[in-house]
């Protein structure tokens, strides 16, 4: 039976994002539908009534929504080059760094972009806290996945975006290899994967979209 | 055969220890339960989940997880009797989905409402109240008289547990909080699964006095007023 996969996105968006990277490391085909965040598609409002964003994933028709959600599906559905653990303790570590990154990393990181003065600063220092405590559970791995990227780096392309987003506003490094060196190594070794490095925004348009989008309501004293 | 060991460390007010416990019920699991005090942490807390220091945390042969929803697939994909979740990938997906709704919209919004009052308050009771409405058109779709809990012919599953704390909690939260969001009128669906819930042979000697929550709860709303007038 053909498979028909489709996946409903935007291109600066994390977590649509994060989808791809997992259906290519399978090696899934798919149809990409890019959205237009204001003016949804009526086949948007249909597979995600609830919340109406992105990403959707539809399988045979089928809809799944939520990037970690959909990310189970991907694993559990095309049983290939997993994503996730065998082991059910692994797998409930890998589930509480992703859930970490998006209950706590997520929210700073877009804080950090519209705070400005003392509340900047005091978010930017939430997130190098984060930071931290990633980089001490990264420690000795190549990557959160083990040898090859997983659950839980595929999450962390969050990052990738809040450097990318430090850079467009003109604020100040995060991410160094002097205050985090394991992390800062794990880093190169992400954007230079040869899947992970497909499925980023394109640079320059990226930087764009940040300045549009945050550019006058940030000032990094 | 090795002998499984299997600790939960809580607090017998949280509905996230309840549900954690109401997993390991559902698969007849041993397990022995240690009460936490928020004021005097156990060393074994804080070195089982030194990230958020929180309740629960299960030690499964010195093993520990936390976060409740992390947890209950653990206890599902490690005891493989009784399923929480369905098998089928799609069926996960949509089960995860409305853990998911549910812990982003009502748990966390309850606990928001249970904190704060005046205009922030009902910022919050009013986004609770859609979300009750969203709960209730996805009841009403999965729920009737041969179908009485959201696992299906499997009986309970993920969301029943997942959401049953509302069953002995938002009354709670609603008379100390000063609140409304349960109404019978609006929510039939969602109130039948909450009686049937109640009388499930594993849930009911769980279920607290509502006037001891009360007094506990009420006490937690005053700290946390207390803290946010002297900020």
């Amino acid at each position: 039976m053909a498979e028909e996969v489709k996946l409903f996105g935007t291109w600066a968006s994390p977590f649509s994002r994060r989808i791809e990277v997992a259906l290519k490391l399978k090696g899934v085909q798919f149809e990409y539908i890019e959205e237009n965040l204001s003016n949804k598609s009526p086949a948007l409002l249909e597979y995600n009534p609830v919340h109406k964003k992105i990403p959707v994933l539809v399988h045979n028709g089928k809809p799944v929504a939520e990037s970690l959600v959909i990310l189970e599906y991907i694993d559990e559905t095309w049983k290939h080059n997993p994503i996730l653990p065998t082991d059910p303790y692994e797998k409930a570590i890998a589930r509480f760094w992703a859930k970490y990154i998006d209950d706590k990393l997520w929210p700073a990181a877009t804080k950090v972009l519209v705070s400005k003065g003392e509340e900047q600063k005091g978010v930017t220092e939430e997130i190098q806290e984060q930071l931290k405590t990633l980089e001490s559970e990264l420690k000795g791995k190549k990557f959160f996945g083990g040898e090859s990227l997983g659950f839980v780096d595929i999450a962390a392309n969050i990052i990738v975006f809040l450097l990318v987003a430090q850079e467009a506003l003109g604020l100040m490094e995060i991410l160094t290899e002097e205050q985090f060196p394991v992390l800062h190594e794990w880093y190169q070794r992400l954007v230079d994967d040869a899947v992970f490095k497909e499925c980023v925004p394109p640079r320059e348009r990226h930087l764009g979209f940040f300045k549009v989008r945050f550019g006058s309501s940030t000032a990094s004293k | 055969m090795q002998e499984e060991q299997v600790k939960l460390l809580g607090l017998w007010f949280s509905p996230f220890v309840r549900r954690v416990e109401w997993a390991l019920k559902f698969k007849g699991i041993e397990y022995e339960y240690v009460e936490e005090d928020l004021t005097n942490k156990s060393s074994l807390l804080l070195t089982s989940n030194p990230v958020h220091k929180k309740v629960p945390v299960l030690l499964h042969n010195g093993n520990p997880i936390v976060e409740s929803l992390v947890i209950i697939e653990y206890i599902d994909e490690n005891w493989k009797q009784n399923p929480i979740l369905p098998q089928d990938p799609h069926e996960r997906a949509k089960a995860r989905f409305w853990a998911n709704f549910i812990e982003q919209k009502i748990t966390e919004a309850m606990r928001t409402a249970l904190v704060t009052q005046g205009e922030q308050q009902e910022k919050v009771v009013k986004e609770l109240k859609e979300a009750m409405e969203v709960l209730e058109g996805e009841a009403a779709a999965k729920l009737n008289d041969k179908t009485l809990f959201f696992g299906g012919k499997n009986g309970l599953g993920y969301v029943d547990i997942v959401l049953g704390w509302i069953c002995n909690w938002v009354e709670v939260i609603e008379e100390v909080g000063g609140f409304k969001v349960l109404d019978p009128q609006k929510q039939p669906h969602i109130h039948k699964w909450m009686a049937n819930f109640v009388e499930v042979p594993l849930i009911k000697p769980t279920l607290l006095p509502k006037e001891k929550m009360v007094v506990c709860f009420q006490m937690v709303r005053q700290a946390h007023l207390g803290l946010a007038a002297k900020k």
